[in-house]
């Protein structure tokens, strides 16, 4: 009997194995992030007609059900024809490290992406001599969103420093707004700190943190942790039960001031919400951070024993394109990693940012994967759970120094 | 329990009144999860979870059923022949340890109903090797061959106690004319098997269709069960609250109507799971 | 019975199927597990997620490093929270499940609707009761404006999103508490031993209490498990799931006790009025004696489940709220998103060795007395 199933299924998989034209790619983009991804699909379609793509997506806040489905697919030996991964590290860390993905260098050269994708991203989804992921878009970490209703209505403007903002926040809630400062899950929590600790420590202290120059333990960064825990003090008491949109509303409905959120905010704020840049919602880059952009990116890369390879490539080469990234960034409410972008396209906020993106020193984000590997970020959320809960600098320091250690950051 | 004719004594309207009380909390979330469901999304407001909708959209199941129809049918694919594999089994594994007691059979017993007990998670990764090393990771095969295994031990135990109220004194008359051991599984033990295969095959139907955690590790996105799919509606980045509700009421229909239609014998499963050597 | 040896080979090999693949799914993967959580597989980041990753015997330091490592916090924190869980948790069942019992065994009208009332969320998944509640619990909806309903105002209490934590304790006090209320509960046995002249039993049983005893005395106080105290507790944010929890199982009990209380004899009911006992005496000396057997059931079937519970807390709260983790969730984490399958695999065997306390020593004495007859 179990013979007969195990033959059935064989004749099965091999069945659709043989199949031509199929592409499966893996991503946790769904609901307001599926029609940028659907477009990028359709797009793929019309250059190969024939092709018929199957689009894998596991919800989840920023991926984190997704990537636990992919080990297991990867570990189970059927990888994906191509996965989204946040550039950096995440991948780096995790998948190229344990050589389980094809470097990419040559379609690099091929397409002639290493004149039109600036420098420092090149370097950061570089190491051991490859490259090996098409970065499609450009986040930003470091935006603080606010409702400019409700800052007229209080009388106080958005600050420029985290020390700033601590008395801005005292101003609020002498006035009575309770939580100042709006957060939510977890995540949303690790994103706010990342902020706090590039806003203190700037970005060359934030670079050192991670290339093991600078130690968690270091007297400037446990200061940097006490603020963060001050800044905590300012936030809802029940923030683990909101998503990152149920944390925005409370901007919209006044209920908070201020939410230090990535950029795809704004796509929420003008789409869903339908309000006006600029007077139904308000930005500016987050406290202490105005010359520095945090940057995230999503991008796809090519492991190795894709079932459809050449699908794959030819799908890469539409990520990396002009038209590509240009049709795939408006819808998504992020800017084009590419430098020769058809700038028309993109919304009011976008554009800001893609100035910005031009000016500014460039750093990566660690919750967002570019910056630490992922054994670091996913024990991290329990260190900060813990620190919001306790406010112990010193022990919250030393666990992440021995998280560092761990995790091989600055070797 | 004979038919009493009833006094409304104050004891007895206390008595109704708790009753009704306990109803209400077992009934409330349901109320909600109903009212939810058939709200359109930007009628669902926190505030006002507890009014009916003013509007019925019905539209949230069409919506579902477009997220989870697929993964319905995987779990009913995958109850069924997982169930029905483990209660043959099963039926033969109880007729053989009642009524045909070697020494230490009541010990192999106790072993292999320890498996019942386990946290999947103390085999969840020799599991996912061991499927992967048959060719099965991510295919519903794999996860029906685990559900089969692992539904073993509850299938036996409520077999072996079934056969063991069938009395010895039948299997030996058929030994004396000669019948052996399948002769007497044919002609005497599965004619009187019907009832323990309704309570088995509703149990483990339940059980398969209702499991979480080897459907998140062991499918991948076009094999996966509806609990699975169920969680990543109800997970989902911005989530507008009639769709997992509506979800939910389907992925729970099926196992609710046998429940409400074949009560008595749910309820005797229920029973036989705390094991009684 | 006849030994027919040619039929009871049948009966073996019948069972053979059964008894490999047994051997395999549940001892063979035991053993691996074990294995597995004894060596360093995914400490190395270029190792776990290899196609052939290599990997090296470590002991005990999977093991070591979860109730003594600075970084492993979160999971004593779980195993503290598992524990609370299970009390409340049984204790929940068991209440409203016997009440509910009592309740039906007084033949009030329209039994069967009731008793179907009390159960159907049985037949239900965790996944499903997890997603009603998430919503029934949502801090500014579901029962927190459920006053509002009858005009009141609305409750603010924050169910899964509460930080707040009672019943603190110092980690490192643990081996100290636990040896003290273990040693007490040996000198009580001990004592009873002792009173019933139960000579052996007696004495070793007061041996291992001043074992104990002196230990906690002398040198637990001296004994520090982490370089500074770590405070754990009750978090408040399980409330919410504990309530779910008995909304799902509370009927099970309910059907375990009324099947007791139906197998009650009417006569030993009879003879008792007979005596002149009152209703409360009644309960007291006939019938709760009779339905202890069923509580003590009922405790390890919900003890086991509320160990292993994992998908109604993933439901919930999601992956990510640390402060209704629990250690099959953290197992589940740690294996596929830390890719420590080493650590995963020693949480996993922590579980099974918290599930065996409880349902080997009852498996054991149910067969144990049969054996013989066999």
């Amino acid at each position: 009997m179990k013979k007969a199933l195990l033959l059935a299924l064989a004749l099965a998989t091999a069945g659709s194995a043989s199949a031509a034209g199929k592409l499966e790619i893996f991503s946790w983009w769904s609901g307001d992030e599926g029609p940028a991804l659907d477009a990028l699909v359709k797009l793929y379609n019309q250059k190969y007609p024939g092709v018929k793509v199957d689009n894998a997506t596991v919800s989840g806040g920023a991926g984190t059900n997704a990537k636990a489905v992919l080990k297991t697919r990867m570990l189970g030996g059927t990888p994906p024809d191509s996965f989204q991964v946040h550039a950096g590290q995440e991948l780096i860390g995790t998948w190229v490290v344990a050589n389980r993905m094809e470097d990419l260098s040559s379609l690099f050269k091929s397409e002639g992406w290493a004149k039109v994708v600036p420098a420092d991203v090149i370097k950061l989804i570089s190491s051991k001599g490859g490259i090996w992921s098409v970065p499609v878009d450009i986040h930003r970490s470091n935006v603080m969103w606010y409702n400019p209703a409700t800052l007229k209505k209080y009388g106080v403007t958005a600050p420029k420093t985290w020390p700033e903002f601590l008395s801005t926040c005292t101003a609020l809630k002498a006035k009575g707004m309770q939580a100042p400062l709006v957060v939510g899950e977890s995540w949303t929590q690790q994103h706010l700190w990342e902020n706090v600790m590039v806003g203190t420590l700037g970005a060359q202290g934030w670079e050192n943190l991670w290339n093991g120059k600078l130690k968690f333990t270091d007297p400037r960064v446990v200061g940097a942790f006490t603020t963060f825990g001050k800044v905590m003090d300012c936030a809802n008491k029940d923030a683990s039960g909101l998503s990152w949109q149920q944390a925005s509303d409370r901007i919209t409905d006044g209920t908070s001031a201020f939410n230090v959120m990535g950029d795809w905010a704004a796509g929420y704020f003008t789409t869903t919400k339908k309000l006006a840049p600029g007077t139904g919602f308000g930005w500016t880059t987050a406290p202490g951070t105005s010359k520095v952009f945090v940057m995230l990116a999503d991008s796809f890369g090519l492991p190795k024993g894709a079932k459809n390879r050449a699908e794959t490539l030819n799908w890469l080469k539409v990520l990396g394109s002009k038209q590509g990234q240009d049709t795939f960034n408006p819808l998504k409410g992020s800017i084009a990693v590419r430098t020769d972008s058809d700038l028309s396209k993109y919304s009011v906020y976008s554009k800001s940012a893609a100035t910005d993106w031009k000016h500014s020193k460039i750093v990566g984000s660690m919750y967002h994967g570019a910056v630490a590997p992922e054994s670091f970020t996913s024990a991290f959320g329990a260190l900060i759970d813990q620190f919001v809960a306790s406010k112990d600098s010193k022990g919250a320091t030393a666990a992440a120094q021995q998280l560092a250690d761990k995790a091989g950051i600055g070797k | 329990m004979t038919a009493r004719a009833e006094r409304l004594t104050p004891g007895r309207i206390g008595m109704y009144l708790i009753l009704l009380l306990a109803a209400l909390f077992f009934l409330v979330p349901v109320y909600l999860l109903f009212a939810t469901a058939l709200k359109s999304p930007d009628a669902i407001n926190l505030a006002t979870s507890w009014h009916w909708p003013a509007q019925l959209n019905w539209g949230s199941f069409r919506d579902a059923w477009d997220k989870i129809g697929g993964n319905l049918g995987n779990s009913l694919f995958l109850a069924v022949v997982s169930t029905l594999f483990a209660a043959v089994l099963g039926s033969l594994n109880g007729y053989a340890l009642s009524k045909w007691k070697f020494r230490g059979a009541n010990t192999l017993f106790a072993l292999m109903l320890f498996g019942m007990f386990i946290p999947y998670q103390a085999v969840l990764i020799p599991l996912f090797q061991f499927i992967k090393s048959l060719g099965l990771y991510g295919s519903i095969w794999g996860l029906i061959l685990a559900h089969m295994v692992y539904g073993l031990p509850i299938t036996t135990l409520i077999f072996r106690n079934f056969y063991a109220d069938v009395p010895d004194a039948l299997v030996e008359a058929a030994t004396i004319d000669g019948a052996g051991f399948w002769q007497i599984y044919q002609q005497v033990i599965f004619p009187i098997s019907i009832p323990g295969f309704v309570v088995v095959i509703i149990w483990e139907f339940t059980q398969v269709w209702n499991e979480f955690l080897f459907a998140a590790t062991l499918t991948n996105t076009n094999s996966q069960p509806v609990t699975y799919a169920l969680s990543q509606l109800a997970g989902g980045q911005a989530v507008s609250w009639n769709l997992p509700m509506a979800g939910a009421i389907l992925a729970a229909l099926p196992t609710l109507l046998v429940y409400i239609l074949l009560g008595r014998y749910f309820v005797r499963g229920l029973l036989a799971g705390s094991v009684k050597g | 019975m006849k030994g027919l040896s040619k039929d009871r080979l049948w009966a073996i090999i019948v069972l053979l199927p059964s008894i490999i693949l047994l051997g395999i799914f549940v001892y063979g993967f035991i053993g691996r597990t074990v294995y597995v959580s004894l060596t360093d597989w995914g400490n190395d980041p270029a190792q776990a997620m290899a196609l052939h990753p290599v990997i090296k015997f470590v002991g005990l330091d999977n093991y070591k490093e979860l109730f003594s490592g600075f970084l492993q916090s979160r999971f004593r924190q779980e195993l503290v929270s598992t524990i609370f869980f299970t009390v409340f948790f049984i204790l929940g069942c068991l209440g409203a499940g016997l009440g509910l019992a009592l309740i039906l065994d007084r033949n009030p009208k329209g039994e069967g609707l009731w008793r179907t009332i009390f159960l159907f969320p049985m037949s239900l998944s965790f996944i499903v009761t997890g997603t009603i509640w998430r919503w029934m619990l949502q801090p500014q909806g579901g029962l927190n404006m459920a006053p509002t309903v009858l005009g009141g105002q609305p409750a603010t209490f924050g169910w899964m999103s509460s930080t707040d934590a009672i019943w603190k304790f110092d980690w490192n006090k643990l081996p100290l508490l636990t040896a003290s209320v273990v040693g007490l509960v040996l000198a009580w046995v001990a004592f009873g031993a002792f009173r019933r002249a139960e000579r052996t039993r007696a004495v070793v049983a007061a041996i291992c209490a001043a074992l104990l005893l002196g230990w906690a005395l002398f040198v637990g106080p001296n004994l520090h498990l982490l370089a500074a105290p770590e405070l754990h507790g009750f978090n408040l944010a399980l409330i919410g799931i504990i309530i779910a929890a008995v909304w799902q199982m509370s009927g099970y009990t309910m059907a375990l006790y009324l099947a007791g209380l139906r197998g009650i004899p009417e006569e030993l009911r009879e003879a008792a009025q007979v005596d002149g006992a009152t209703q409360t005496q009644m309960y007291r000396s006939v019938i709760f004696p009779l339905l202890a057997p069923i509580s003590l059931s009922a405790m390890i079937i919900l003890g086991h489940i509320s160990l292993k519970i994992f998908d109604l807390v993933y439901a919930m709260s999601g992956p990510d709220n640390t402060f209704t983790s629990v250690p099959a969730l953290n197992m589940y984490l740690t294996s596929f998103r830390q890719n420590q399958f080493a650590m995963g695999a020693a949480i996993g065997t922590i579980l099974l060795i918290l599930v065996a306390f409880v349902i080997v020593p009852y498996l054991s004495s149910q067969f144990r007395t049969q054996e013989g007859h066999a």
